[in-house]
């Protein structure tokens, strides 16, 4: 599965999806540093205030040579990193007709299926599947909870796409180091090797 | 295409618009900033404040803060002021004034506008205050030109003694890109010398600053003629004039073969540059998120650009947007935009075929351990008329607490309570409450109350005192005492103001005690005379600041299977915590279940299950 022979076009755009609270600004800020580092060009587009609140957050990532627009347009996503399952179905439009879907199967129930309006869709993986068939489904509270804490479930989806980009391995784990609290890195960096291994 | 170790050696940094706003502050000398948290602007002061030779504050509302800032400027010393689009409804009086006395040093006003209102209530676009103001006005599209126009705009500010707008969108705003960082450049103090008949505002003096602001006008107007903020790229058929973020995604989409104007500089406009340019192409549009602005002025001009008529005025123009609205352009360039894209359906529906069933929305919700989530309970079951106010409690309008019946600006609550009950009678008070945070109250809710004594309402007003400006993200106000600095400061005593302005009856309750709470509320709503309830209880996401206690956390709660019977009962708080689970077999019952991983153990729950199933897990 993996496309780390330079085959990617320029620039990537990889969009990062999930609820408010879950972690995904941490993650577009790792993954934008490691960019950095390996001297791209790199925008990052992220979502605060009200929607941060138990929201849908879309995070957005674009590196290469040169890049305009911070948004990522419809259909144009490289890569969907989904912290949720609704959440990933719901911005699949976003992907690129041979885009890459990596989603946490991990379900949050929003407030419409909490007050019983709206059911959570039980079929979401599959129609994940449907539409992308290489669709990469992981189990990131599990493996992040194995790792120590609940928390990296972010970091988990990292190391996971840390395999579909073409940036360097020990960058990833520089970016962390320099990031992650001291009394947490053991944790993060564990996480982060159970999801590029997941 | 990547660079080489040596070239990194030159790295940029990587930066949100606000955070640029603020280094560029710090690099042309500003000396005082001043500004009220409100998205999408509240980084700026954040990143402000971490500069130790920048003072900043909070200011209590974005009136004051430009009247400080007005008055660090007239003194001498660069300023820059922050708020976001509607805080600029607040400072609109100062503003129009300062317009006409000018500065003695640099002054910036930030606004901050929020097209698609990620966080607003309004979208309104403030180019149109720096016109009516007669302010120039600059728009950033990136990080870089955020950093170097701020620095623009306070040689501008200077050169023609005027306040200058810089006009963010939210995109550019929490957008990162790359910036080239410069050292501070000190900037000597501004002598003082007093000057009535320039800052004293008598309508004698008012008249002969007018003619003054006029002429600031046309020299401004010349100097967007030439200046380097106004630039053509490109060079094809078609042309474009864009502005702000709106450039970055016409880039995006047409590529390099149509002739591109960028505007930097929207107010006032260029327009032998505009003229030429539109003379130089076949066809011309005006690409600009919300109101036709820079369209207007050129179809006074004489010229018949497209621009509303194709784009909308509503929301933000994302690529796709642009791309759908002009197919036939975007064929004829080498842009990999699907041109299929469906601009009213990419915010609403992302489903992935029409027929698929529509995916239950997700909208922002109170969290876990909130404390106002008590508060909208317990209005709710009194169906009392709520008049509602800006702030994280706002969300008590949602499902299923459904507890506001209006929210229209911040510190409207009060005036808008009292307001009902002079047209509807006291009756009608007697189910009618006011509810506005502590620094929601601060910035403009004081006043109103105020009125509610002076003109003998009855208004029972509810102040949520969660400790912080929260919905902003956690800042400091004047009832939390502390400074943006984290340095402790006087801290607003809010019973005593209350007793100050004149109301007798003052209450302070914890939301998590139903019961005394709901008490307290059916005594003061039931009393002929103003009543203040002041709410308290600490946001749990507070922000740890050396000197305040934390907000201590508590286990998860967990629910006992064999005894939860399914009522629902604790559903109707709207936590995001508790969920319903599938029957176990042979039995039709949905029983509840705790998210262990979300639940900050606050126990309102707990308090409201009458088979006693939900338990704290230490017993």
């Amino acid at each position: 599965m993996t496309m780390n022979n330079g085959q990617l076009p320029e620039p990537q755009s990889i969009l990062i999806v999930g609820v408010g609270g879950q972690g995904t600004i941490f993650a577009s800020r790792i993954l934008a540093g490691v960019a950095v580092r390996e001297a791209y060009d790199v925008k990052v587009s992220e979502t605060h205030g009200m929607a941060q609140r138990g929201g849908s957050v879309v995070t957005q990532v674009r590196f290469g040579s040169e890049v305009a627009s911070p948004i990522i347009a419809l259909g144009q996503a490289d890569i969907i990193l989904g912290f949720e399952k609704l959440e990933t179905l719901r911005w699949l439009p976003y992907a690129k007709d041979d885009g890459i879907i990596l989603y946490n199967t991990q379900t949050i129930n929003p407030m419409p299926v909490i007050t019983g309006a709206a059911n959570y869709p039980s079929d979401a993986g599959s129609r994940i599947q449907a539409r992308f068939p290489q669709a990469v489904p992981v189990d990131a509270l599990s493996l992040a909870q194995k790792c120590g804490t609940a928390k990296a479930v972010n970091v988990v989806l990292l190391g996971l796409l840390s395999r579909f980009l073409s940036l360097d391995e020990g960058v990833w784990l520089d970016i962390l180091r320099e990031t992650v609290p001291q009394r947490l890195l053991e944790a993060n960096l564990a996480a982060f090797q159970a999801g590029r291994e997941a | 295409m990547r660079m080489n170790y040596e070239e990194k050696a030159t790295m940029k940094v990587l930066m949100t618009g606000n955070e640029a706003i603020a280094r560029g502050a710090w690099e042309a000398g500003v000396i005082v900033c001043a500004a009220y948290p409100g998205t999408p602007s509240t980084e700026i002061i954040e990143n402000a404040a971490t500069y130790k030779e920048m003072y900043s504050e909070w200011s209590p509302n974005e009136k004051v803060a430009l009247e400080v800032g007005l008055g660090a400027a007239i003194g001498g010393g660069r300023t820059l002021v922050a708020m976001k689009h509607v805080g600029v409804n607040v400072a609109a009086d100062p503003l129009f004034t300062l317009s006409y006395t000018g500065i003695n040093a640099g002054l910036v006003l930030i606004s901050a506008d929020d097209p698609g209102m990620h966080s607003s209530q309004d979208e309104q676009d403030n180019r149109h205050y720096g016109r009516a103001a007669k302010i120039p006005i600059l728009e950033p599209s990136d990080s870089q030109e955020c950093l170097d126009f701020v620095r623009v705009a306070l040689e501008l500010s200077e050169e023609y003694d005027t306040p200058v707008m810089l006009r963010m969108t939210t995109r550019v705003s929490h957008s990162q890109s790359l910036v080239n960082l410069g050292e501070r450049r000190e900037i000597p103090l501004g002598p003082y010398i007093k000057n009535p008949g320039k800052y004293v505002m008598l309508p004698g003096h008012g008249r002969l600053r007018h003619p003054i602001v006029e002429e600031r006008l046309h020299k401004l107007a010349e100097y967007a003629e030439t200046s380097q903020l106004n630039r053509i790229e490109g060079k094809g058929k078609q042309g474009i004039i864009t502005n702000g973020i709106t450039y970055q995604y016409v880039r995006e989409v047409f590529g390099k073969d149509v002739s591109l104007l960028k505007l930097g500089m929207t107010y006032p406009l260029p327009r032998g540059l505009i003229t030429d340019f539109i003379q130089s192409v076949d066809t011309c549009y005006v690409i600009e998120e919300l109101d036709p602005f820079i369209e207007d002025h050129i179809r006074a001009w004489g010229f018949s650009p497209h621009g509303k008529d194709v784009f909308p005025a509503i929301g933000e123009l994302l690529p796709e947007t642009i791309a759908a609205c002009v197919p036939h352009l975007t064929q004829e360039t080498s842009a990999p935009v699907s041109a299929a894209a469906d601009p009213a359906s990419s915010k609403t529906n992302r489903e992935t075929s029409d027929d698929a069933p529509v995916l239950p929305g997700r909208p922002p919700v109170l969290c876990p351990g909130c404390p106002h989530r008590a508060v909208f309970y317990v209005l709710n079951r009194l169906k009392l008329t709520v008049s509602g106010d800006i702030g994280c409690y706002t969300l008590g309008a949602l499902a299923p607490l459904n507890a506001m019946d209006t929210t229209i600006c911040m510190g409207a609550s009060i005036g808008a309570a009292l307001g009902m009950e002079k047209a509807r009678g006291k009756d009608f008070a007697r189910n009618l409450v006011a509810v506005i945070g502590d620094s929601t109250f601060v910035h403009s809710g004081i006043t109103a109350l105020i009125d509610v004594v002076y003109n003998r309402g009855t208004t029972t007003t509810l102040i949520l005192d969660n400790s912080t400006t929260g919905m902003t993200g956690h800042q400091e106000n004047p009832t939390t005492g502390f400074t943006v600095g984290g340095e402790v400061t006087v801290q607003i005593d809010l019973p005593l103001l209350a007793k100050a302005v004149g109301v007798k009856r003052i209450v302070e309750v914890d939301p998590f005690d139903l019961d005394h709470f709901t008490e307290v509320l059916k005594t003061e709503l039931a009393v002929e005379e103003p009543s203040v309830i002041i709410v308290r209880r600490p946001c749990v996401l507070v922000r740890p600041v050396s000197g305040r206690s934390k907000v201590a956390s508590q286990p998860p709660v967990s629910v006992d299977a064999d005894l939860c019977t399914g009522c629902a009962q604790c559903l109707r708080i709207g936590c995001p915590c508790l969920v319903k689970i599938e029957p176990e077999t042979g039995s039709k019952i949905r029983k509840v279940s705790v998210d262990a991983s979300q639940c900050t153990g606050c126990g309102l729950c707990v308090s409201l299950c009458r088979p006693q199933a939900i338990v704290r897990k230490d017993g």
